[in-house]
């Protein structure tokens, strides 16, 4: 081989080894384990016995799908007004998007307990007018609240950095050819910010649908998610098998979703994940 | 042509950060026109298309569009369209759709609009590229295709903000034939801002020249080239020689120490102007002959003719001429009377016209200044 192609497998090593003992090598694990029993016999007895996880599975994604479409439409309108505004207002909001992302989700999600709980912030100000106390906290509204909270940025932020590259001139263009203000947003704008959309989407939906923390705290522990189960199984239950194939089936999921994603994706130019 | 005035600019001003970009503009535009908005980068052409197409509201003035007023008339309301000067063309649509976009917004039928498109593919010599994806298409391509976008709504007046720009010379000469022709057979009025002489001299009908937001002279090309106003406009267009001169009486002129006659006439009696000759007027002369002598200091072969700088009482002239000379000769120099163009003194005298400082990087240098700023715009 010649030298340079070498030189860029010297270069390539170290992410190769980091890349083969951090990613490969847990995937092949989580396969070994999702597809043997306790003595390490090859068996389907996890994968039939997740038919029980049903519900926990249809829960998730509901869940994750409903913080995920109101975080678009709270992130779409954001975004596009953002992109419009002054550069430096553009920056310091930018800025306060981005510095929760700073802070540990578990101390932020344990805030919201304060703020929601029976003597908490918002039930307190309403005694005041006699009102409550309203049940905030362990409803499944919160538990989509903690979502939402927690992962609107990831929303915001590509469809922003779409919007703010958007050439102004195309939607002069469009106005130019008769295009109202109403219509330019939807045939030129709406189609063009898809890739970030998209990416959006992605960013909102994988961690939603398998989150765990959050729906333990915000949701009291009644409405358990698809990532409580596997903690449970890895962490309490010590049944690696289960928690193994559970983990799997996610992955094979989310999967499938980023799949049709991209297939939606690939006429509107690059994804930026 | 027609006299219908299909546009009419009145007082119009505008400033941004109170830097005035168009001092009271007054201009009109006669309808099924090419007309021209040539000058300098900043001189306030592509503010002037802007505020036709609805872009920009002026700060005062008014804009009459076939004897109506349509200030404040948003964009798509108005019956003009404007081809951009990186075309800004859909990126998420194909060929097809990109022309077909207008007529979709006005509703028009499938089969109508497949008309229209096909029409328009066929005036821009691009048949056969519907389903094309506009990024894959070459910078010549992508200019037809924002065209026969433009077109495609059937417009009054077409727009088009330095269009060329972007195109290497060889297909920059081919458009300009090309985008004179689509103008001839669509009968409708373009409206045509570029910084390149060349192209306003050999397309345009009438021809606008700008600088810092003021209309220097309105006119034909060969009005422009042979008489132009003042020393900006002689120095835009083509070469010029710019001497200080003094009128003696009418058809006399005294410059560079000498007496002439010339063709002008109703300036007062020894009033002080700028007497302007094109390199290509100046006839080189056995010494015994000439008008002035003077000494060659520089020569440049530019294919049809040697660029030739002589140095004339200290005074640079530019002389094109067909046959070489030996830098270092003095050689002798006559002009024709009917070839002495006299303008009335500007706030431009004195500015242009002087050859000492000429140099072809120089010359190119402040080119790319030039595509820098619209660049920046």
């Amino acid at each position: 081989m010649n030298r340079t192609s070498r030189a860029s497998g010297m270069i390539n090593a170290p992410y190769t080894t980091w890349a083969m003992i951090f990613i490969i090598a847990p995937l092949v694990m989580v396969v070994y384990y999702a597809f043997t029993d306790r003595t390490g016999k090859f068996t389907f007895s996890n994968i039939i016995s997740l038919n029980s996880y049903l519900e926990t599975f249809l829960r998730s994604i509901l869940f994750a799908l409903i913080a995920t479409i109101i975080c678009l439409l709270i992130a779409y309108p954001f975004a596009y007004i953002l992109s419009k505004s002054r550069a430096n207002l553009q920056r310091n909001i930018i800025l306060l998007v981005m510095i929760p992302m700073w802070m540990n989700f578990l101390i932020r999600t344990y805030s919201w307990i304060t703020i929601l709980s029976n003597n908490g912030i918002i039930n307190h100000f309403l005694s005041h007018f006699g009102i409550g106390p309203l049940r905030l906290i362990n409803t499944s509204g919160a538990v989509i609240l903690g979502m939402v909270y927690n992962f609107l940025p990831y929303m915001i932020l590509p469809i922003y950095s779409i919007m703010s590259r958007l050439d102004n001139k195309l939607v002069e263009a469009a106005a130019d050819l008769g295009a109202s203000s109403s219509q330019v947003l939807r045939k030129v704008i709406f189609p063009l910010s898809l890739p970030g959309v998209i990416s959006g989407i992605t960013m909102v939906f994988v961690p939603s649908v398998s989150t765990f923390y959050i729906s333990q705290k915000l949701g009291g522990g009644k409405m358990l998610l698809i990532g409580d189960s596997i903690e449970t199984q890895f962490q309490s239950a010590y049944n690696y098998n289960l928690g193994a194939s559970l983990s799997l089936v996610l992955m094979v999921l989310i999967i499938i979703c980023m799949a049709v994603m991209n297939k939606f994706a690939d006429n509107e130019g690059e994804l930026i994940i | 042509m027609e006299d219908n005035i299909i546009i009419d600019l009145k007082n119009i001003s505008v400033s941004f950060d109170g830097q005035t970009i168009l001092n009271n503009l007054n201009l009109y535009i006669r309808d099924k026109e090419f007309i021209t908005f040539l000058g300098p980068s900043g001189c306030g052409k592509t503010t002037t298309l802007r505020i036709i197409a609805g872009f920009l509201e002026p700060d005062s003035g008014e804009i009459i569009f076939d004897g109506k007023k349509i200030n404040g008339v948003p964009p798509h309301k108005r019956q003009v369209n404007t081809i951009f000067q990186r075309y800004a063309l859909f990126p998420h649509l194909n060929v097809y759709e990109n022309i077909a976009f207008g007529l979709r917004l006005k509703k028009a039928n499938t089969n109508e609009i497949k008309q229209t498109v096909d029409e328009m593919l066929e005036l821009v010599n691009l048949k056969g590229f519907e389903k094309r994806n506009v990024n894959s298409l070459s910078g010549g391509q992508q200019q037809r295709v924002a065209i026969a976008r433009a077109l495609a709504v059937k417009p009054r007046v077409l727009l088009l903000d330095e269009p060329l720009g972007a195109l290497d010379l060889k297909l920059r000469k081919d458009m300009q034939i090309e985008l004179k022709k689509i103008q001839q057979a669509m009968g409708i009025t373009f409206i045509y801002v570029t910084h390149d002489q060349e192209e306003a001299l050999s397309m345009s009908d009438t021809i606008v020249v700008m600088d810092n937001g003021v209309i220097q002279q309105i006119g034909t090309p060969t009005g422009i080239y042979n008489e132009p106003k003042n020393a900006f406009v002689a120095d835009f267009i083509g070469e010029s020689n710019i001497l200080d001169g003094i009128m003696r009486s009418d058809f006399n002129v005294e410059f560079a120490g000498i007496r002439s006659k010339c063709v002008d006439r109703g300036f007062e009696r020894n009033e002080l102007v700028d007497v302007v000759i094109r390199p290509e007027d100046v006839d080189v002369v056995p010494l015994e002959q000439a008008m002035l002598r003077g000494q060659v200091t520089s020569v440049t072969f530019k294919g049809v003719h040697y660029e030739i700088i002589v140095d004339i009482n200290g005074f640079k002239w530019m002389i094109q001429s067909t046959d070489c000379q030996n830098v270092g000769d003095t050689i002798g120099i006559s002009i024709k009377p009917e070839e002495i163009q006299i303008m009335k003194k500007s706030k431009y005298s004195g500015m242009f016209g002087d050859y000492s400082s000429f140099s072809e990087e120089f010359d190119e240098l402040s080119q790319v200044d030039e595509k820098i700023e619209e660049g920046a715009q």
